[in-house]
C-alpha cells in the first residue's frame, strides 16, 4: 500500500506544494495587477466598447417603444393604419420632450435619406396637432381632469381599463422623474387626453368613476393621427419609412457590417449596393495592397542601411544611427508637407529635372496627389521601425560567419544569400510586421499627399467618426480592419513562424 | 511672526477680492473652443481681450479643435464630463449638436444684447438663426480665387470657368466633398439656381452633378484644409481653385500674391457659437454671460477689423471700419458687400442635413473609381 508523501507539518506534500505555488503565483499576480488593471480599463474596455458599437442598434426601439412593438406585430406591410400612428404620437411626443426624436432621425438618415428633417420637422408639428379637441372635450365634462393627482389616482385606480393611458402616463412620469421633477399641471399634454380618449372608445362601458369622461369621449368626434403626421411631413404617407423602421427594429442588426461590405438591408434581404455607391471593398483591397508595397520598399531601402549600420565601426554607426533617428523629432505633419513641396509639379524635383532637360516643362512629373505620392511619403515616414528591428538582429550575427564561409570557398553573394541573409530574417519579420500593421492604420498621410486614388480605409474611419457621426460604421469598418490584421498575422504564423521574429 | 500674519492677512483679502470680481454664481474659468489661426485671433481680439479686461479674476483658455467638435463634444457628453464652455462652430455642425442634444438651445431675445437702436436680437440676425442652438458670429463665403497671370487676358467672371479647361487650362483645387460643387456642377450645366436643389434631390441629377464634374476630374486637386488652395496658388500648382474668402483675402492683401477674387456664385455659410448641454450652472451662467458680449452689435463689428468676414448682425454692417494693421477700408473685402454679392447661393442647411450621408457616399465612390 502506497503511503501519502506528508511535508513536514504533516499536511500530503501534493496539497503542501500546489499551496505554495498558488501563493507564488498570487503575488506575481499581485505584481502586473497595476498593469493588468490599465490595460483593462484604458485600452481593453473603451476597445471593446466601440467595436460593440458596430452592432448595437437599440436606438429605434428605445426611442419608440409602443410604435415598434405595433409595428412588428402586424402582419401585412406598407403604409400602416392610425393604431401604429397613435403609438408613433405618443412616442414622439415623450422623445421630443427629451430631445431623442432629433438623434434618432440622424441615425435613420443613415439608411433613408430624408429621415432627418422627417423627425425634426415632425417633432415640431407633434405638439400641433388637432387632439387638442379631445382634451378640451374632457377636460369640459370633468375640470378635474386638470390635476395631475386627479389623473395618477384614476390611471392607477383603472389600469387595467385603460391600457394606453396608464402606459403613456407612466412613461411621462418617468421622464419628469429622470430630472427629478413632477409631471405639473402644465404638462397635461394633449397625447395623455388622447391615449384616454381611445381607452374610453374602445372600453364597452364607462370604467368606475369615469362617467363624465366616457359619455364626453363618445360625443366627440375622432380626429385622425395619420392625417397630421402626413400633413407634418409627407414621407409619412409612403412606405419606405415604415420599411426602414421595422428593418432596423431589432436591438441588434447586422446593418453596419453590411454596409461596410458595400451590401444593404432591404425587405427582400440582403442585397449588394448599387454600384455608384460600392467604395469600402475597393478601399480595403487598396490599403492592404498599398501597405504591402511600402513594407516591401522599407524592406528594400532599410535593408542596406540596417547592414551597414551593424557593421560599421562604432563611432560611425552612432552618427548614422541618429540620422535614422533624426525624423521622428519632426512633426508628422511636417515631414508629410514637405513632401509636397519635393514632389508637387511645381516642386523642387520637378524644377530640378527641367532644369536638367530631362522632361519638358509642359509635361511635369505628376508625383503627387495619386497613389506614387502616398507611397514615398509613407514609406519615408514608416523607415525608421524597418531599420531599427533589422539593424538590432544584424549586429547579433558574427562577423566570423561570414568569414568563415568565404575561407571554405563561398563567393561573395553565396556567403551572403545562403550564411548572412537566412540570420537576418526574424529583423526583416519583426520590422514587416511593424511597418504594415502601422501603415494600415495611417490616414492623415494619404489624406495630404494621397489625392483621389491614394485614400486609405483609414480616411473613411476618420470621417465617420469626425464628420457623420456614424460610429456604428466606422466600428465596423475598425472591426473589419482589426480582423483582417490577424488574418494576416495569422497567415504570417503559419508561413515564416512568429518564433521566428526577433527584435534583437 | 508678523510677517506670517501679515500673509495670512494678504491671503484672506486676495481670496476675498477674487470672489467677489468672479461674481458668486459665475465660473472664473473658460475653455473657448475655435479654429486656430487667423479666425481665432481675431476673436482674442475683437472681444475674447475687452471681456477679460471687463470682469477680471476671470481666465479664458483656447482650444483649437473647432474641427472635431462634433465628435469630441458628442464622446465628452457621453462620458459625463464635459470640459468646454463655449464652441464655435458653422452652422451645419450646430445643427447637428442640437439634434445630437449635444448643444444648448437658445432664446434670442433673452440670451442675446438687441442691437443700439433697440431692435431685438431675432430681428437683428434674421434669417441667419438658423438652429435653436446656433449663435451666429460671421457670415463667410466659399469662392474661386484665380491667378490673374495665368489665366490670359480675359479673367474669369464666371464660376463656369472652373469647368472651362479650353479658354482656363491647368488644374482647378476643390473641396474634396459633395456640399458646394455639386452646387456649382449643375449651375454651370444649365441648371437654373432656383432649381438646384430640387434637381440634386434626384438620382439622375446627383449623376448629371457627377458627370459634369468628371468632365474636370482629371484636372483638379482635391483639398481637405482650408489652407491648401492659397498654397497651391501661391506655388502656380493651380490656376483657380475654391477656398474660404477670408484665405483669399490674407494671400492677396496680406502676401500680395497675383491672386484674384472670383465672387461668382459664392457660397455664404455662417460660423458661429454653441454652449455646449451638460454644464453646471455657473459654468452655463459664464458661458451665457460671456456669448451675450461677444455678440453685440459692437462686438461683431469689431471683429471685421482682423479678418474679411461679414459680421452676422444687420447692425454691425454700418460699424465696420479699417483692417486694423493694413488700413484698408474692410467693407469692400466682405462677401455680403453688394459688389460681391451679386450673384450667391445660401448654404442649404436642410437639404444637406437630408442629403449629406447619401450624397456623400456616391461622391467619395465616384472619387475612388
Amino acid at each position: 500500500m502506497a503511503e501519502v508523501m506528508q511535508a513536514a507539518d504533516g499536511t500530503p506534500l501534493k496539497r503542501s506544494l500546489a499551496r505554495a505555488l498558488r501563493r507564488q503565483k498570487l503575488r506575481a499576480l499581485g505584481l502586473i495587477a497595476p498593469l493588468l488593471f490599465f490595460v483593462l480599463i484604458t485600452f481593453i474596455i473603451p476597445i471593446g466598447n466601440m467595436l460593440f458599437r458596430s452592432v448595437e442598434n437599440d436606438i429605434v426601439q428605445n426611442t419608440l417603444p409602443g410604435t415598434i412593438a405595433v409595428l412588428t406585430a402586424r402582419e401585412e406591410t406598407g403604409v400602416p393604419g392610425e393604431d401604429v400612428f397613435t403609438a408613433l404620437y405618443i412616442d414622439l411626443f415623450i422623445a421630443e420632450e427629451q430631445k431623442l426624436h432629433t438623434r434618432l432621425g440622424s441615425r435613420l438618415n443613415y439608411e433613408q435619406t430624408g429621415a432627418s428633417s422627417m423627425f425634426r420637422r415632425t417633432g415640431r408639428a407633434v405638439g400641433r396637432f388637432d387632439t387638442g379637441t379631445y382634451t378640451d372635450a374632457i377636460t369640459d365634462a370633468n375640470p378635474a381632469w386638470e390635476d395631475p393627482a386627479h389623473w395618477a389616482a384614476t390611471v392607477e385606480a383603472n389600469a387595467a381599463d385603460l391600457p394606453r393611458t396608464a402606459n403613456a402616463w407612466s412613461r411621462w412620469q418617468a421622464v419628469f422623474a429622470a430630472e427629478g421633477d413632477e409631471i405639473g399641471k402644465r404638462n397635461l399634454e394633449d397625447f395623455l387626453f388622447t391615449a384616454l380618449y381611445l381607452d374610453l372608445r374602445d372600453a364597452d362601458a364607462a370604467p368606475a368613476g369615469l362617467d363624465a369622461a366616457y359619455d364626453a369621449a363618445r360625443a366627440t368626434d375622432p380626429v385622425s393621427i395619420k392625417d397630421a403626421f402626413i400633413d407634418a411631413d409627407d414621407k409619412w404617407g409612403a412606405p419606405q419609412i415604415w420599411e426602414t423602421l421595422t428593418l432596423y427594429a431589432p436591438k441588434y442588426t447586422p446593418g453596419y457590417f453590411l454596409n461596410s461590405l458595400d451590401y444593404q438591408k432591404t425587405p427582400d434581404g440582403i442585397e449588394k449596393r448599387p454600384e455608384n455607391e460600392q467604395i469600402y471593398i475597393t478601399l480595403f483591397g487598396r490599403t492592404i495592397w498599398m501597405s504591402l508595397l511600402i513594407t516591401f520598399s522599407c524592406i528594400a531601402l532599410g535593408y542596406p542601411i540596417a547592414w551597414l549600420l551593424a557593421n560599421l565601426p562604432m563611432r560611425k554607426a552612432n552618427v548614422l544611427l541618429i540620422l535614422v533617428l533624426l525624423p521622428f523629432w519632426t512633426s508628422l505633419l511636417v515631414r508629410t508637407s514637405a513632401w509636397k513641396v519635393m514632389l508637387q509639379q511645381q516642386g523642387v524635383i520637378n524644377d530640378v529635372l527641367v532644369w536638367v532637360g530631362l522632361v519638358d516643362n509642359a509635361n511635369r512629373l505628376i508625383m503627387i496627389n495619386n497613389q506614387f505620392g502616398t507611397i514615398v511619403a509613407m514609406t519615408h515616414i514608416l523607415l525608421p521601425f524597418m531599420i531599427l528591428p533589422m539593424y538590432s538582429v544584424m549586429q547579433t550575427i558574427p562577423p566570423s560567419y561570414l568569414r568563415a564561409a568565404k575561407s571554405l570557398g563561398a563567393t561573395n553573394w553565396t556567403a551572403f544569400w545562403r550564411v548572412y541573409f537566412p540570420q537576418s530574417v526574424p529583423g526583416i519579420g519583426a520590422g514587416s510586421i511593424l511597418v504594415f500593421i502601422l501603415a494600415i492604420g495611417y490616414y492623415i498621410t494619404p489624406e495630404i499627399v494621397g489625392g483621389t486614388k491614394g485614400v486609405f480605409i483609414s480616411n473613411r474611419i476618420a470621417y465617420h467618426i469626425s464628420s457623420s457621426l456614424n460610429w456604428g460604421l466606422a466600428a465596423a469598418l475598425g472591426t473589419i480592419l482589426l480582423v483582417a490584421v490577424l488574418v494576416l498575422y495569422w497567415a504570417y504564423d503559419k508561413i515564416v513562424g512568429i518564433d521566428n521574429v526577433k527584435l534583437g | 511672526m508678523k510677517l506670517t500674519k501679515t500673509l495670512m492677512v494678504t491671503t484672506a483679502l486676495t481670496v476675498a477680492s477674487g470672489t467677489a470680481f468672479a461674481d458668486g454664481h459665475m465660473a472664473s474659468d473658460m475653455t473657448l473652443v475655435s479654429w486656430g489661426g487667423a479666425y481665432q485671433a481675431s476673436q482674442q481680439n475683437a472681444y475674447v481681450a475687452p471681456y477679460l479686461e471687463m470682469n477680471p479674476g476671470v481666465t479664458a483658455v483656447w482650444d483649437e479643435s473647432s474641427a472635431e467638435a462634433v465628435a469630441k463634444l458628442r464622446a465628452m457628453n457621453e462620458a459625463g464630463n464635459v470640459t468646454w464652455d463655449v464652441v464655435d462652430v458653422v452652422a451645419a455642425d450646430a445643427i447637428r449638436l442640437c439634434d445630437e442634444g449635444l448643444a444648448l438651445e437658445i432664446d434670442p431675445d433673452e440670451d442675446l444684447a438687441a442691437a443700439p437702436d433697440g431692435t431685438s436680437a431675432a430681428d437683428d440676425f434674421g434669417d441667419l438663426l438658423v438652429s435653436d442652438c446656433f449663435i451666429p458670429q460671421i457670415v463667410y463665403s466659399t469662392t474661386f480665387g484665380y491667378r490673374t497671370d495665368l489665366v490670359g487676358d480675359t479673367p474669369p467672371t464666371s464660376v463656369c470657368a472652373v469647368f472651362d479647361t479650353e479658354a482656363y487650362p491647368g488644374k482647378r483645387s476643390l473641396e474634396k466633398r459633395p456640399i458646394n460643387n455639386m452646387e456649382w456642377a449643375l449651375l454651370c450645366d444649365g441648371v437654373a439656381k432656383d432649381d438646384v436643389y430640387d434637381v440634386l434631390a434626384t438620382a439622375e441629377g446627383q449623376q448629371q452633378a457627377l458627370d459634369k464634374l468628371a468632365t474636370i476630374k482629371d484636372d483638379v486637386i482635391w483639398w481637405s484644409a482650408g489652407a491648401d488652395t492659397p498654397q497651391l496658388l501661391a506655388d502656380g500648382e493651380v490656376v483657380m481653385g475654391s477656398t474660404y474668402n477670408g484665405r483669399l483675402f490674407a494671400a492677396i492683401e496680406e502676401q500680395d500674391q497675383p491672386i484674384g477674387m472670383l465672387w461668382d456664385a459664392q457660397v455664404f455659410d455662417l460660423d458661429g457659437w454653441i454652449i455646449p448641454a451638460g454644464l453646471s450652472p455657473e459654468r452655463e451662467a459664464r458661458a451665457r454671460d460671456f456669448v451675450k458680449f461677444a455678440t453685440d452689435t459692437q462686438r461683431l463689428a469689431d471683429q471685421a477689423k482682423y479678418i474679411s468676414y461679414g459680421p452676422a448682425r444687420a447692425s454691425s454692417a454700418p460699424l465696420v471700419g479699417k483692417h486694423e494693421t493694413l488700413g484698408i477700408d474692410m467693407a469692400p473685402h466682405m462677401p455680403t458687400d453688394p459688389n460681391n454679392a451679386k450673384n450667391t447661393f445660401l448654404y442649404n442647411y436642410e437639404f444637406w442635413a437630408d442629403y449629406r450621408d447619401d450624397i456623400d457616399a456616391k461622391f467619395q465612390a465616384w472619387l475612388a473609381q
